[in-house]
């Protein structure tokens, strides 16, 4: 049934496509941080019009499937004059466009928890916009939503798996290469589910510990 | 670049089949999914400790795959066991699958957040177990989950945009099969698009009406 041979042979193939995903998560993930940062701040600022694009931000990219914004990114950017995207670059930016607006939304409430009277200090003591947001509020919200953030890593990596699609070497695709070489599809995509599992489930008992570590330093 | 929407009305009825297909998977697969959530959740609260066990292995595991390498296996995977699925039967038991063990958390959560006291009494009242669940736990705790089976819900309509890779005539399949043969992505991509925000945004406002309906009985 499980043909030993084939999945040593595979292994080392499946190992370089494993870089491929974690290297486009992993940088998906921390450009949507940065995304998600500028989203839930202009969300949170007093100009209507601030709010109106970060509302409408995180509405389509949150309403529309991440697969769609990846074949709009990839057959669209040509149109709109920019050259052909790499898939690496269409994947980086559709995973960071997607998870930035989920990393808003969990930002957003970390950063309405902080006493205004921080901010209010802050002020006083003559640190601006910016630096109030960079030095003083978004440490603490990072910290309160941590769980949270080590829970939308994982739901990333999962969605990277949809970055084959565009023909990006990634774990999927090369394991899907590998069942359409030999047949033996189910050997190979249960291989490829332990792989994710086997990131996937110890990042969530991360995430996990973190979450009793917080409630109960904040008991 | 033009943009031409004559493309959208001559395919109107291609479109139109593809919309049902994508509301049927997501539907048909939610409600199985719901069920088979329901079940996983009662058989963790009233199996013994190595079944419960054994479930808790296995949502991690499903929690832990992506759902389309889940789509793979069952799809392709499936016949070297005989096991031949039509693509869209694969699609509905997938969602199905995959969304059974996220609904059972729910459902855990929800049992969870019915006080005991109530338990207690309903026991000295002699209902039996069964009852205490049907009577009691379900009705209250229904109310109580209604956010986060709403919000499961809308992440599940997107996840069917995923069975377009596994050949099921849906919206995304369709949309950008019309948009590769006519080189009308423009056009295709902003009606795909549109579709999907609006059908997420009738799922959440009619869940936020159902919340206030059924909110109301709550209120002590």
């Amino acid at each position: 049934m499980f043909d030993w041979p084939t999945f040593l042979f595979s292994l080392p193939l499946l190992g370089k496509a494993l870089l491929i995903t974690l290297q486009t998560s992993l940088l998906g993930n921390a450009i949507g941080f940065a995304i998600g940062t500028l989203i839930a701040s202009m969300q949170l600022a007093k100009m209507p019009l601030l709010r109106r694009i970060g509302g409408s931000y995180i509405f389509i990219f949150r309403g529309v499937p991440l697969l769609v914004q990846l074949l709009v990114i990839y057959y669209l950017a040509p149109m709109f004059g920019l050259p052909n995207l790499s898939p690496m670059v269409a994947a980086i930016m559709a995973l960071s466009l997607c998870s930035g607006a989920y990393i808003a939304e969990i930002l957003r409430g970390g950063l309405l928890a902080i006493p205004s009277g921080q901010r209010e200090a802050a002020h006083l003591l003559g640190m601006s916009r910016p630096a109030i947001l960079l030095r003083i509020e978004l440490p603490q919200a990072v910290q309160s939503t941590l769980p949270s953030l080590v829970n939308e890593l994982v739901l990333l990596i999962k969605s990277s798996a949809l970055v084959s699609v565009v023909g990006l070497a990634d774990l999927t695709r090369v394991a899907q290469n590998l069942a359409s070489s030999d047949y033996l599809f189910f050997q190979h995509y249960l291989v490829l589910a332990g792989i994710y599992c086997l990131i996937n489930i110890p990042l969530t008992m991360f995430g996990r510990r973190l979450e009793r570590h917080l409630e109960r330093s904040l008991a | 670049m033009t943009f031409d929407l004559s493309i959208i009305t001559a395919n109107a009825d291609a479109i139109w089949n593809a919309f049902l297909v994508t509301i049927y998977t997501w539907l048909a697969g939610s409600l199985l999914g719901l069920m088979a959530g329901l079940l996983i959740a009662a058989l963790m609260l009233f199996g013994g400790r190595p079944l419960q066990r054994l479930l808790r292995v296995f949502i991690e595991l499903v929690r832990g795959t992506p759902f389309l390498v889940i789509l793979f296996l069952v799809y392709y995977g499936g016949p070297s066991f005989g096991v031949r699925l039509g693509a869209i039967t694969a699609g509905v038991l997938c969602i199905a699958f995959y969304s059974s063990v996220y609904f059972a958390e729910i459902f855990r959560s929800g049992f969870a957040a019915v006080p005991r006291g109530q338990l207690e009494a309903g026991e000295c009242l002699g209902l039996g177990r069964l009852q205490l669940m049907w009577r009691v736990q379900l009705p209250q705790m229904l109310v109580l989950i209604l956010p986060a089976i709403v919000n499961m819900l809308t992440i599940l309509c997107k996840e069917t945009a995923v069975l377009s890779i596994i050949t099921v005539p849906e919206l995304t399949a369709v949309l950008t099969g019309i948009g590769t043969r006519t080189f009308t992505f423009i056009e295709t991509l902003l009606v795909l698009c549109i579709a999907y925000l609006l059908l997420i945004e009738v799922t959440s406002r009619v869940g936020r009406w159902l919340e206030r309906r059924v909110g109301t009985y709550l209120q002590r």
